[in-house]
């Protein structure tokens, strides 16, 4: 009976894929709140993208992914934050011009490079099953780094968030907070790269978020429902994946989407019309109803 | 028995301007300003837009990045990072109303440095909550979402936030902007109790009778200081034509003061002028009551 479920933990690469799916799963959920509350939901696309650019000058380099990758995504996030502080450039513009560059120093390299032979597939959809010991290692600790990254800093980070002009006066800094801030979302976009790939990345940091958005008006339930959701969308997405034999990386995005359309639906339904009223017309169909009786 | 009109000046200062400029990128938004606000004082400062009103307030917190002189707040030369026992209210039209966020989450949010590291409240955080949400008459709404309340009852929220704090000094933002007229009165009584109760409050604002009917102290400010003192005193047509580049009347009737336009029949008039035109040109056809009410009204030469 519990064949389906039991009988891919037979195989280590499966265990360890769902082992990664899961905390990749919490991880993205968790960090997504401060990500979409922030209205910087573009910053994960285009930090992924940048951290490409830093895979591919690594591995040029010769340098280790994690190290190198690391590095230059938590830089690319430092230049977003400070080149947003402007008041002449707005931050999408920000994440665009750093990100997109930052991709671009990943695409020449690859293109100059003729022996380039390393396959960047992964990379960039992600190939869950092929996950190592070592990427695992690695996002196990960053999922606790992070995770305890927001715990002790709970009440800045919500107070940065709710209302970023206000924090400093009330003794938050701001620039600490922001720079560790980017730090976990280098580290979490690294680490998650090849479970996801660059190109899904950004809607596990997003969906989850959004999704338990709608559901509460709490700001810690928020992130409990959030981290909730992306655990158990990377553990059902793995096994769909197994099954199903479709890429880890688009099952475990293409089931979150499913959870939040059915989610969306039910709040919208749920609030569609409130119960001491009749159904109101249109005001436009109102008026109209108006003039042919006058 | 000391007013807080007399604590405007005769008490201990707790807040003193010393020759200050400052401003943000480019030109200073408020040049050489000595201002000395005392220990439980209540002061409205008043200018019109891009007068440095909120300048003025952001530079006793440390949050304006350019500043030339001193300001000192509690004995403390403000640095640039901030200035405890102050509470801040933002104005209203700043917040994220759709931001997930209970009241009582929000009024914690003024407590984030008292164990800073613990993510959770305590059951003592709590009562405090609580016991500061039925102090400013919203007792019971530590649950609610931050959007349900009333306009008057998200502004008690904020100000829940500055005062769990304890702070000496409060600072409000234009608190009674974007607010009907009941919840506006309602505010101010809610400052000037707790002024009674021994806060020293400054607000800025544009509504000038609300100050002159509840305030003690004003200041006029237009990128510097322009007069300070009891309102009527300071609300002349002098000095209210230095302060906002316009003319401005000021009526003392039973007692009460009331600024207003100098000569407000002149829109009045244009529009009516306008108007009168208008439905000249479409009942000139019309019956003999309709042609005279229109001519009683002369048409704007705009119109013809």
């Amino acid at each position: 009976m519990m064949g389906p479920l039991t009988d891919p933990l037979a195989y280590e690469f499966f265990r360890q894929g769902l082992a990664a799916s899961l905390l990749v799963g919490a991880l993205c959920g968790m960090l997504g709140v401060y990500i979409v509350l922030r209205r910087m939901s573009y910053i994960g696309h285009g930090l992924s993208h940048a951290v490409f650019g830093g895979a591919v000058v690594a591995y040029v380099a010769s340098i280790d992914f994690y190290v190198g990758a690391g590095l230059w995504g938590f830089f690319s996030a430092l230049l977003i934050n400070a080149a947003a502080r402007r008041r002449r450039i707005a931050a999408d513009a920000a994440i665009g011009i750093v990100t997109t560059a930052s991709f671009a120093v990943g695409v020449a390299l690859i293109s100059k490079t003729r022996s380039f032979t390393r396959d960047f597939e992964a990379a960039l959809f992600g190939n869950i099953l092929g996950v190592t010991p070592t990427d695992l290692a690695v996002v196990a600790s960053v999922t606790l780094a992070v995770g305890a990254f927001i715990v002790l800093f709970y009440k800045r980070l919500l107070f940065m968030t709710f209302d970023p002009e206000v924090a400093p006066i009330y003794g938050v800094n701001v620039g600490v907070v922001d720079s560790l801030f980017a730090l976990a979302m280098a580290a979490t976009i690294v680490a998650s790269i090849n479970v996801v790939g660059v190109t899904l990345i950004a809607a596990t940091l997003v969906i989850p978020a959004t999704t338990a958005r709608l559901l509460t008006d709490s700001f810690a339930r928020m992130v409990v429902l959030s981290t909730l959701i992306g655990a158990s969308a990377g553990v059902v997405g793995i096994y769909l994946s197994y099954w199903l034999d479709v890429s880890s990386g688009a099952t475990i995005v293409l089931l979150e989407a499913a959870v939040f359309t059915v989610v969306f639906l039910a709040t919208a339904i749920s609030r569609r019309r409130p119960d001491w009223t009749d159904r109101p017309l249109p005001a436009l169909a109102r008026d109209r109803a108006a003039d042919d009786l006058g | 028995m000391t007013t807080a009109r007399q604590r405007s000046t005769v008490a201990e200062p707790l807040v003193r301007f010393e020759r200050v400029t400052c401003g943000y990128d480019g030109e200073p938004v408020l040049r050489d300003l000595d201002l000395t606000i005392g220990q439980g004082a209540f002061v409205g400062i008043v200018g019109p837009s891009g007068a440095g009103k909120t300048t003025l307030l952001r530079a006793m917190v440390g949050a304006v990045p350019r500043v030339r002189g001193r300001v000192i707040v509690d004995g403390r030369v403000v640095g640039s990072g901030s200035t405890s026992g102050v509470g801040w209210v933002p104005q209203l039209q700043t917040v994220d109303w759709d931001f997930p966020a209970t009241v009582r989450e929000v009024v914690l949010m003024g407590r984030w440095g008292d164990r800073p590291w613990r993510a959770w409240a305590s059951r003592a955080d709590r009562a405090l909550v609580d016991r500061m949400l039925e102090r400013l008459g919203i007792g019971g709404s530590g649950d609610r979402h931050i959007r349900s309340l009333s306009g008057g009852q998200q502004q008690r929220v904020f100000l829940a936030r500055a005062m769990i704090g304890d702070p000496k000094l409060l600072l409000l933002d234009e608190p009674t902007s974007g607010v009907d007229i009941k919840t506006r009165d309602d505010v101010l009584h809610l400052l000037a109790d707790l002024n009674r109760d021994g806060m020293t409050i400054v607000l800025t604002t544009h509504e000038l009778n609300s100050v002159a009917a509840h305030l003690p102290w004003v200041v006029c400010v237009n990128g510097r200081l322009i007069a300070e003192g009891d309102p009527e005193d300071v609300f002349t047509s002098a000095i209210l034509q230095r302060t906002y580049a316009a003319d401005l009347r000021v009526v003392r009737q039973d007692g009460t003061l009331l600024v207003a336009d100098a000569a407000p029949h002149r829109l009045r008039d244009a529009l009516r002028h306008r108007h009168a035109g208008f439905e000249h040109a479409h009942h000139e056809h019309a019956d003999d009551d309709h042609i005279h009410t229109v001519a009683d009204v002369p048409s704007s030469p705009g119109t013809r």
